[in-house]
């Protein structure tokens, strides 16, 4: 069970570390890299809690293995915004009150922005269709909904 | 567990002569298994390193799909979709938008459920798969590859490089359409693939359906050259494909169906498929 030395683009930084193969890019992000910004909900790719962003395509990172993640880019929640300056999706959300416990969050904001980059003007049902990977068991998913149409239209007008 | 991701197919096929190794493309189906320790491997193969196998290229005889091309390369591709639309929009239905940016045809056929929604679509567009083996590469017609669940006819240490879907040239049209219990993020109880052409008087020059779900493993209709070719696409045609589709139905009773809830379902589902890719035919 050796190690494999690993070369990642992490938020824009160059990251390396070691992965056993056994351990998902999951794992790897939050146990031994201190990103614990991604969720693990499922392990299984049903939820969308651990979403990101593998070479800029919407991925579940409970479902790559950490040691596949060698040479790639990778985009996690921490790279979206911070207290002071927060991505236009982070503030909608706050606004519309679109979370409660937040476990759901960082995985349906990194989805919603790849949404948003490929589809500035997304209709409700597309909204609704691309998020049906991301389960949130709170809201009812209606205020998370507006808070992405409502980013958009926003988006769109700056 | 030890990890490669050989360069060259023939390591790859040498690596998959161990003992407990299993190949990894997008891996949301060996991952899962993995997490649940339903499989527990000594050596993951990581084929994603291979030349053309996550290529999707215009060839001179139709389109090379590499087997682990993630379906949302596919079903982005505008050319690609536009002239194979029904397995463009087969592949678009499996999983969540995160799935398909993973999930592969070469995964989705060789994990070898009958209800994969990517199969019935391919096998109806006579699609043929490009085996890498021990010596070398050979090719087979995708319908041969599912035996029964989760049963592949692959030999040890063969695994798939990619597919090669023919030209759909002329009047010609395909379709996928999928019964869930759901509108989103399900398991088919019933499939149906079609694809056909149509001669310059509009009648049916060649036609292929194939079933999932309703069987242990993918039914193509048998026998419709007899019944359809070089006939007019008449409400009288529909009726007997109908009757075929239902004839060829052995399902399983499950939660998400009884046997004669599928069995009526296929009909209804070829019907309506058949209808799309005539459609669409006739719309060229």
């Amino acid at each position: 069970m050796s190690k494999k030395h690993i070369s990642t683009v992490i938020n824009g930084d160059a990251m390396e570390f070691l992965a056993s193969p056994e351990q998902s890019l999951l794992d790897i992000l939050r146990d031994e890299l201190e990103l614990t910004g991604s969720k693990e909900g499922c392990g299984t790719g049903d939820c969308g809690a651990c979403s990101i962003m593998l070479d800029g395509r919407l991925v579940c990172s409970c479902l790559v293995l950490g040691v596949e993640a060698d040479g790639k880019n990778i985009d996690t929640i921490e790279g979206m915004g911070n207290g002071s300056d927060m991505h236009p999706l982070q503030k909608k959300f706050l606004e519309h009150a679109a979370l409660q416990c937040g476990i759901c969050t960082p995985g349906i904001l990194i989805a919603a922005k790849a949404l948003l980059e490929k589809k500035p003007d997304p209709t409700e049902e597309e909204v609704r269709y691309w998020l049906a990977g991301n389960l949130c068991r709170c809201t009812g998913y209606d205020k998370i909904v507006r808070a992405v149409l409502d980013t958009a239209a926003d988006m769109r007008a700056a | 567990m030890e990890y490669f991701a050989p360069t060259q197919a023939s390591e790859a096929t040498a690596l998959l002569k161990k003992e407990g190794a299993y190949v990894l493309a997008g891996g949301t189906d060996l991952l899962v298994k993995l997490k649940s320790r339903m499989l527990k491997p000594n050596v993951v193969i990581d084929l994603k390193a291979l030349p053309k196998i996550k290529a999707i290229e215009k060839t001179t005889s139709g389109w090379w799909i590499g087997a682990a091309t993630p379906c949302a390369e596919i079903t982005e591709h505008e050319e690609l979709t536009k002239e194979w639309p029904g397995v463009c929009e087969a592949l678009g239905l499996i999983g969540s938008t995160q799935i398909q940016g993973r999930a592969s045809l070469g995964g989705n056929l060789c994990n070898a459920s009958p209800a994969a929604d990517s199969v019935p679509a391919v096998i109806a567009a006579n699609t043929i798969c490009v085996i890498a083996t021990e010596n070398g590469e050979r090719e087979d017609l995708v319908e041969n590859i599912v035996l029964s669940p989760g049963v592949t006819s692959l030999k040890p240490g063969e695994f798939i490089l990619g597919f090669k879907l023919p030209r759909s040239q002329g009047r010609s049209g395909d379709s996928y359409l999928r019964l869930i219990p759901r509108t989103e993020m399900d398991i088919a109880v019933v499939g149906v693939g079609v694809s056909l052409s149509l001669d310059k008087a509009g009648n049916l020059e060649t036609i292929r359906v194939c079933l999932g779900a309703v069987a242990p493993r993918q039914v193509l209709l048998p026998d419709l050259q007899k019944t359809c070719i070089g006939k007019q696409p008449s409400e009288e045609l529909v009726q007997t494909l109908v009757e075929l589709a239902r004839k060829a139905c052995s399902p399983i009773n499950d939660k998400r169906g009884t046997v004669d809830y599928r069995t009526t379902v296929a009909g209804v589902l070829t019907k309506r498929a058949f209808k799309i890719a005539l459609e669409r035919a006739q719309a060229k």
